[in-house]
């Protein structure tokens, strides 16, 4: 694979009157990632594309491509092609004459076009659909035709704004290794925004999680995964308990939170707040559903939480116990299914487990919205 | 009982709303086959084609007829095109004085015809005083100043016309051009144009019938230059010939062609459109080409059922001869008249019977006597008068014998007064 070109941020601020849309982003994108940005909406992703692809100027600081400044270079002139929410295919053409327009706008002859379009669309696995009205295909269909007529016009970063928002459960899941392999057929480099933290996670070789128009982490998808920097990042990628607390003593990398509800906890703290975190600073626990586990009844301990089952559920690939602390919190617990018997415990107390290097604790902060 | 009520009241309705509609112009289009004189459709003389060949030899109206589409195109090119530009302004202008600037632009429509005409004519008149120009340039042509008046306000109906389709553009299908590599230009040539394209039709037709149909306007800025309205006008001051009515059955039948042809040309792309659908790949190529043209297509076959009628009423008009007809009618109203004189005069032979009976019954008095063969010769000789309305010395004769009466009969001919008029 080709070593590609990549796109850097340096300090980019974007405001629109008062309103700060992107806060000084620092971003490394190498040449030939699939790099994804993943916050909820209204978080400044898609600005940052739209700066990136031209269509926005930033306030302050350079978007840099292959290492040049692209300050005053237009859309037209940039080496990026968008792919755009709405998929915005050109209603009034073929799908030939979408896929090949940027080929039409440089004069290429009608021949050159067809035979161009044809590779595309055997490609994208669509051959002979090219007489076609976009409107005559089908959700997946279209998304793909937008991809091949990006791809047609060669670009050194492709950009993708939510392509795949706008189709079912299925057809996603099946988009998501199809955009995968044509990013690693081409090895151009692939900006992803999403809201979906699991196309984010399948697809991308790093993710830089946002919110309210700030990075808070750039980190490949099992870093974010499991030792994210800020209460946000934890809270909005995949599921998690949180427990709040005042930080009681710090053990190296470990540290002891006093919780009002659970008593003493130990954590490890995540790795970008080791030796920033110190005693008396208000932090927050985070343990995954699936890291607690069912322990013997009167263990007790700084890994241990005792709680009462509200109701139960059957997932198939999980079995998921709802719990209530003493103070009404709730702690969602995930048990693999490995074909064991399930107990109810339903009205019952039960101590929980973990084991301390699943438990991360960052500084006490924002909350992803559920 | 109540719902059939409910429908027959509907049908009624509709009848008469129809009747409302489009009753004056049937009644006009019959007119201009009626060979009387006058436009009118009772009661029917005889069918004749007469009238479009005199409109046809018509200078002023054909020369009315060239300079309506001379400026109608100059006025569409135009409106659309300010059109256009106002409607791109309004959909990307600033949120905040998108409705200041609406209003200004609606303005011309709600400003009165007449006041729009006077305002161009006195402001371009200044404009050629103050470039020092003769009265002979380009500024005070009449042909330029109607454009000019009627687009002030005829831009603002193309304006909304094309508003109402920019408002469903998406624009991020220019982004995604402008990402590809295309220039403001060649994006707005290549994508936004073909996407407006059915609106600046309709926006350029509305500017045509607008134009065309313009009086108020044009009556203060046309110069040297007469529409077609503006010589109507100019007639119907001196009285109107069936020939109007020839002109107005063109521009009717023009209409209907075309309407059926846009609606089955609308429908046929619909068929088109479901066939594909429905069509597999491999089947699009022999399939879509000869789609079944009438299959479903009720307006192609109305615009066949037109077109040959028009081409059977052209044949019939150049083969058909109306010289006997017309010939019939003249020689039935002379009888007609002739009826009337003869039962006028037999009147008038009863009443003097009626009076010279009472006379003699009144018996020897000397100074009435001579009377009653004064007024048997008179009372033929004004007969025909009264009838004609001719003044008196025309039929001067006193001792005009009843026979010679039929030389009369040119001069009561209805057609022979309509021409004195």
């Amino acid at each position: 694979m080709s070593a590609g070109v990549g796109v850097d941020l340096e300090n980019l601020w974007i405001r629109f009157g008062d309103f700060v849309a992107v806060r000084d982003a620092n971003v490394n994108i190498n040449g030939g990632d699939f790099f994804s940005f993943l916050g909820p909406s209204g978080c400044g992703k898609t600005t940052i594309l739209r700066a990136v692809s031209g269509f926005l100027d930033p306030s302050e600081g350079k978007v840099l491509i292959g290492g040049n400044d692209m300050r005053g270079i237009g859309p037209n002139k940039r080496p990026t092609a968008l792919i755009f929410q709405n998929l915005a295919l050109f209603p009034l053409m073929k799908v030939w004459e979408n896929i090949t327009f940027s080929m039409e706008i440089k004069g290429a002859s009608a021949s050159q076009r067809r035979k161009r379009a044809d590779e595309l669309l055997d490609m994208i696995a669509l051959p002979g659909q090219g007489d076609k009205l976009p409107s005559e295909l089908s959700g997946g269909q279209r998304q793909r035709v937008a991809i091949a007529r990006a791809l047609c016009a060669e670009p050194d970063v492709l950009l993708l704004d939510e392509p795949l928002s706008a189709l079912d459960l299925k057809l996603r899941q099946h988009m998501r290794t199809e955009l995968r392999e044509i990013q690693q057929r081409v090895g151009i480099t692939f900006i992803y925004i999403t809201h979906d933290q699991g196309e984010a996670l399948t697809m991308s070789d790093n993710i830089a999680v946002m919110r309210a128009g700030v990075i808070d982490q750039i980190a490949d998808g099992k870093t974010i995964y499991n030792d994210p920097n800020t209460a946000f990042a934890a809270s909005f990628v995949g599921e998690n308990n949180v427990f709040r607390g005042k930080i009681k003593q710090v053990m190296g990398n470990e540290a002891m939170i006093a919780t009002n509800r659970s008593g003493d906890l130990v954590a490890r703290i995540s790795t970008a707040n080791q030796g920033k975190l110190k005693e008396g600073d208000d932090a927050m626990m985070f343990v995954r559903p699936e890291a607690f586990t069912i322990a013997p009844d009167g263990t007790a301990g700084d890994h241990f939480v005792t709680a009462r089952v509200t109701h139960e559920e059957f997932e198939g690939n999980v079995f998921n116990i709802f719990t209530e602390c003493e103070g009404g919190k709730e702690i969602k617990v995930s048990l693999p299914n490995l074909g064991q018997s399930f107990e109810d415990h339903t009205g019952q107390n039960i101590t929980l487990e973990y084991e301390t290097r699943n438990a991360v604790l960052v500084p006490a902060g924002e909350l992803a919205a559920e | 009982m109540n719902n059939s009520f409910l429908r027959i009241s509907i049908w009624v309705y509709l009848v008469i709303f129809f009747l409302y509609l489009l009753g004056p112009l049937v009644i006009m289009s019959v007119t201009a086959f009626n060979s009387s004189a006058f436009p009118r459709m009772t009661p029917w003389e005889c069918l004749t084609f007469q009238w479009f060949g005199e409109l046809f030899q018509d200078q002023r109206i054909l020369n009315g007829i060239k300079n309506s589409l001379i400026i109608g195109a100059g006025t569409v090119v135009l409106s659309v095109a300010m059109g256009l530009a106002g409607a791109l302004m309004l959909t990307q202008i600033w949120p905040k004085l998108r409705a200041t600037y609406y209003t200004i632009i609606i303005a011309p429509i709600l400003i009165p015809g007449v006041v729009l005409g006077i305002s161009t004519l006195v402001f371009w008149d200044r404009i050629n005083r103050m470039l020092g120009l003769g009265a002979d340039s380009v500024l005070s042509n009449g042909i330029f100043l109607t454009v000019i008046g009627q687009s002030t306000f005829i831009a603002s109906y193309c304006m909304l016309v094309l508003v109402a389709r920019l408002q469903r553009y998406d624009v991020a299908l220019t982004e995604a051009a402008l990402d590809l590599g295309a220039t403001h230009a060649q994006a707005f040539r290549k994508i936004l144009l073909p996407f407006m394209r059915p609106a600046i039709a309709s926006a350029a037709v509305l500017a045509f019938l607008a134009s065309f149909e313009n009086y108020n306007t044009t009556t203060f800025t046309f110069g040297e230059y007469p529409t077609l309205t503006i010589e109507l006008a100019q007639k119907v001051r001196y009285g109107i010939t069936p020939s109007i009515s020839a002109l107005a059955f063109i521009i009717v039948a023009l209409t209907v062609f075309f309407a059926l042809l846009n609606e089955a040309k609308l429908k046929r792309q619909e068929l088109v459109a479901a066939a594909r659908k429905q069509a597999t790949v491999e089947e699009l190529a022999g399939k879509i080409k000869l789609p079944s043209f009438f299959a479903g297509n009720m307006a192609a076959v109305l615009l066949v059922v037109f077109a040959v009628a028009t081409i059977t009423v052209v044949g019939t008009a150049t083969a058909y001869n109306p010289g006997q007809c017309i010939a019939n009618v003249k020689e039935q109203k002379r009888l007609e008249a002739e009826q009337r004189i003869q039962e006028l005069r037999k009147q008038r032979e009863e009443q003097r019977k009626k009076r010279e009976a009472e006379e003699a019954e009144q018996g020897g008095d000397q100074q009435s006597a001579p009377k009653p063969s004064n007024n048997s010769g008179f009372g033929n000789v004004f007969a025909p008068n009264t009838l004609g309305g001719d003044t008196e010395e025309e039929s001067s004769g006193p001792e005009t014998p009843p026979s010679n009466n039929g030389g009369f009969g040119g001069a009561f001919d209805p057609n022979s007064l309509q021409t004195d008029q």
